[in-house]
């Protein structure tokens, strides 16, 4: 058999919506057969939160579908990023997307191997008790460690 | 409708799970058995193609029924 593929992904966003595509991609690729070293850094070690309160907010991103026109003041009251982050659940829930808890586990399961990184650790102050069993902690060499075999490389 | 070792029922679920479920039935089973899924998600389609490719499972069958796509794929 072949050597075993590898792929690298650099997760730097702490959104709901922006949780997925690291998992998504990591999980499949596990599917595949890759060996996959994701490096968290920066807002994307919420990701890695054991209590996940990801959220997701349409402001400065005038990409997001709404559901009807809406001023950006208006997006911007109290309690609208609660709204629309239910909102964005309960249609994800109801299309057969996956939850980011879900697609998270499907990767610890496949051995996807999830390195914090210790610079935005300490500069955040966050204590990595509050992060999922597993996690490691590197920094930039070690990431390109095992991005420098990789066949993909992703910065997310 | 051909035999097959186990199905999987992966209607209602989007991507990556269809493909995610699937892989992990097949971990499960013995070499050169067939597993048929029942899907709803179109992406599915290539998606089962290009994970055949790729881990080198065969895809025997690909194709509709009653508004659902059908796969069965042998364990390499």
């Amino acid at each position: 058999m072949a050597e075993q593929k590898k792929m690298a992904i650099i997760a730097t966003k702490g959104t709901l919506d922006w949780a997925y595509p690291p998992f998504i991609l990591a999980s499949t690729a596990a599917a595949l057969g890759y060996e996959v070293q994701i490096f968290w850094t920066f807002y994307g070690l919420q990701c890695l939160k054991k209590d996940l309160k990801l959220q997701v907010t349409s402001l400065g991103n005038p990409g997001m579908p709404m559901p009807m026109p809406m001023p950006v003041l208006i997006q911007a009251l109290p309690g609208m990023q609660g709204m629309m982050t239910s909102m964005m659940k309960a249609k994800m829930k109801k299309k057969g997307v996956a939850s980011v808890e879900e697609l998270r586990e499907l990767c610890v399961e496949a051995d996807v191997k999830m390195v914090a990184c210790q610079m935005t650790v300490d500069l955040f102050e966050m204590n990595p008790s509050d992060f999922i069993d597993g996690v490691e902690f590197g920094g930039a060499a070690t990431f390109f460690e095992f991005a420098g075999e990789a066949d993909i490389t992703l910065y997310i | 409708m051909a035999n097959f070792d186990q199905e999987l029922d992966a209607s209602g679920l989007n991507c990556p799970l269809p493909i995610l479920r699937a892989k992990k039935t097949l971990a499960g089973m013995e070499a050169g058995q067939t597993l048929r899924i029942v899907a709803t998600d179109p992406g599915s389609v290539k998606d089962f193609e290009a994970f055949a490719k790729q881990t080198g499972n065969e895809l025997l069958e690909s194709g509709e029924e009653g508004g659902k796509f059908v796969f069965m794929i042998k364990k390499a």
